[in-house]
């Protein structure tokens, strides 16, 4: 990856956090620690690596995005907004009556949306079953789908993961938001993950771990998962649970936050020093 | 149409009607929970390996593994026994397919006690209430295998998500290729004028048919109806014989709260009530025992059918 793109990247993941903290304020509150964890990974799958048009958001030989932690919805609205699947402006309608940007990722409302994700678990199934899909129908594509560390809680997770352990499915490139946060608090406390590389490798899975906030690790696992064939893809993407929005960064109870239009610009204000933008 | 004597078991025919099928629409594709050599699919894997799956013993997976293949524009068929068909992956059937609006047809065999030998654990009493919660799922239960055929078939052209109750084992032949059998149309059997039983499935249909005939031996004239398809319900039939007789027993092999007589009640207590009575597996949860010996114990039989209809007409 080139210093280029590595700068565009790097101003899109910081134009997604802006968006997002924003389009949680307008509304008052909502899932920002889910939501900022994975910016790097959204802004590097849609302005890197995947096959999507903004034009035609139901193509059939797409590239196909299931964000199966469903409610960081606002950050994956505030990328598709920024690619152009819909205005900006309905970024100030999250979570309203009537709005097309629900709490949680939902396919029927939202153009771009390719799977509904919210009860946990069921993302990453309906994910297998797309990669199966494009690759019974012949399709060409690839599916991408990021999970959660609660998240992996769920029981239906590990069965999905066998399964497309078993059916090689080398189309399937899976992200695991290993924030080590869910919403009672860290994950080490609850029912801690532990030895995540390797469970995911004894399920027949091509397993990376990497910074998921730095893009060149993104792009080189990327690159390398694509080499790997005939095993389904999990790169971990050791984050930090709110990265951006610095007064929840990594900190208990930031799963869902209030968040009001003045303490948003603040946010981004510091962000913006953080980030040597000011 | 295609003759149903071709086949033995029902399990042959509702598959025999998804491989007839799948020839000449190659979007369908079968998933099956570790039970393919139960209900037979495993002819649909050998007519199109590349397009069946044996998801293993993962229901509420398959279930999410098949709304994803819809959402490509693949028409999955899927299958578990019908306790787990419906009560393991209920949230992935109300969520992934139900909410997205995807299209996923789901077979549940071993309807009720029909289950027989696998016994409590593997009765699905429960499961027609359960459906009946996600909007717009098609709900049938045939009572044969000709309409078994026939109305497997249909559901694919319906469109909607659809769960089929069938019992696996056993056959046999009430219709013919004669027969109009339509989804969404119950079959009026019997046309008396004193009481209406409406039945659903072959268990409960057998016995109405047979009850109808000891209460004609005792005079009373008995209407009834397979009522095929449960969802969505034939309101219009429904309506006609309650109006022709005023007296309306409902028999299902399954519970009462949110079942086929509850439906029924409610629509009629909305548009004109008539006496009701009820023929179901009650409180009770399933057990052990051969289908003789449960039909017995549950009182699915021809003469408590014909003591609850008798009862009917002297409230």
């Amino acid at each position: 990856m080139d210093r280029s793109m590595l700068d565009a990247l790097k101003d899109r993941a910081f134009e997604i956090r802006c968006s997002t903290i924003r389009e949680i304020a307008a509304f008052g509150s909502g899932h920002i620690g889910g939501s900022m964890s994975i910016v790097e990974i959204l802004a590097y799958l849609y302005y890197k690596e995947m096959d999507t048009d903004p034009q035609d958001p139901k193509k059939e030989s797409r590239d196909r995005l299931v964000v199966s932690k469903g409610h960081a919805g606002p950050a994956v609205y505030a990328t598709l907004a920024s690619k152009g699947f819909f205005p900006q402006e309905w970024l100030k309608t999250l979570n309203q009556g009537g709005t097309r940007l629900p709490s949680h990722c939902d396919m029927t409302k939202t153009p771009g949306v390719d799977f509904t994700g919210g009860s946990l678990g069921q993302g990453f199934s309906a994910a297998v079953g797309i990669a199966l899909g494009q690759r019974i129908r012949k399709l060409g594509a690839r599916t991408f789908t990021i999970i959660g560390d609660g998240e992996s809680q769920e029981g239906q997770i590990w069965e999905a993961a066998e399964a497309a352990g078993a059916w090689k499915l080398d189309n399937l490139f899976a992200f695991l938001d290993l924030n080590g946060l869910q919403l009672d608090g860290y994950t080490k406390d609850i029912i801690p993950q532990i030895h995540i590389p390797e469970r995911w490798a004894s399920f027949g899975w091509d397993v990376q771990e990497i910074d998921g906030h730095d893009f060149e690790a993104i792009d080189a696992a990327i690159e390398k998962a694509k080499g790997v064939k005939g095993m389904p893809h999990m790169i971990i993407l050791d984050t930090i649970k709110s990265y951006g929005y610095i007064p929840g960064e990594g900190i208990k109870g930031n799963h869902s936050m209030p968040i009001t239009p003045e303490g948003a610009e603040e946010a981004i204000k510091a962000l913006s020093e953080r980030e040597g933008r000011a | 149409m295609k003759d149903a004597h071709a086949y033995s078991h029902y399990r042959d025919t509702v598959i025999g009607a998804i491989v007839d099928l799948a020839a000449e629409h190659p979007e369908i594709v079968f998933l099956d929970a570790d039970l393919s050599s139960c209900i037979g699919s495993t002819a649909f894997q050998k007519a199109y390996p590349d397009r069946f799956f044996n998801c293993g013993i993962a229901e509420a997976n398959m279930t999410g593994v098949a709304a994803g293949l819809a959402s490509t524009g693949l028409v999955p068929f899927i299958h578990s026994f019908g306790c787990f068909a419906s009560r393991r992956d209920y949230d992935q059937l109300f969520i992934s397919v139900g909410y997205t609006h995807q299209t996923v047809h789901v077979i549940g065999s071993d309807p009720g006690i029909t289950a027989q030998y696998n016994g409590g654990t593997h009765m699905p009493f429960e499961d027609i209430a359960l459906m009946r919660q996600i909007p717009s799922m098609v709900i049938v239960e045939p009572s044969d295998a000709q309409s078994l055929y026939e109305l497997t078939q249909q559901i694919y052209f319906n469109g909607k998500s659809s769960y089929i109750r069938t019992p696996r084992k056993g056959i046999n032949f009430r219709y013919t290729t004669e027969d109009r059998i339509e989804l969404g149309k119950g079959i009026e059997l019997r046309d008396g004028q004193d009481v209406a039983i409406i039945a659903t499935g072959v268990l409960m249909v057998d016995a109405a048919l047979e009850a109808e005939r000891l209460l004609s031996e005792k005079g009373i004239k008995a209407t009834v109806v397979d009522l095929h398809t449960i969802r969505p319900l034939d309101t219009e039939l429904i309506e006609k014989v309650a109006s022709r007789c005023g007296r309306v027993l409902v028999c299902e092999n399954g519970r009462y709260a949110g079942g086929v007589g509850e439906m029924i009640a409610a629509h009629l207590a909305a548009v004109s009530p008539v006496k009701m009575g009820f023929l179901n597996v009650g409180e009770r949860f399933g057990e052990v025992g051969n289908l003789k010996y449960l039909a017995l114990a549950f009182g699915f039989t021809p003469e408590n059918v014909a003591a609850k209809a008798e009862g009917l007409l002297a409230r």
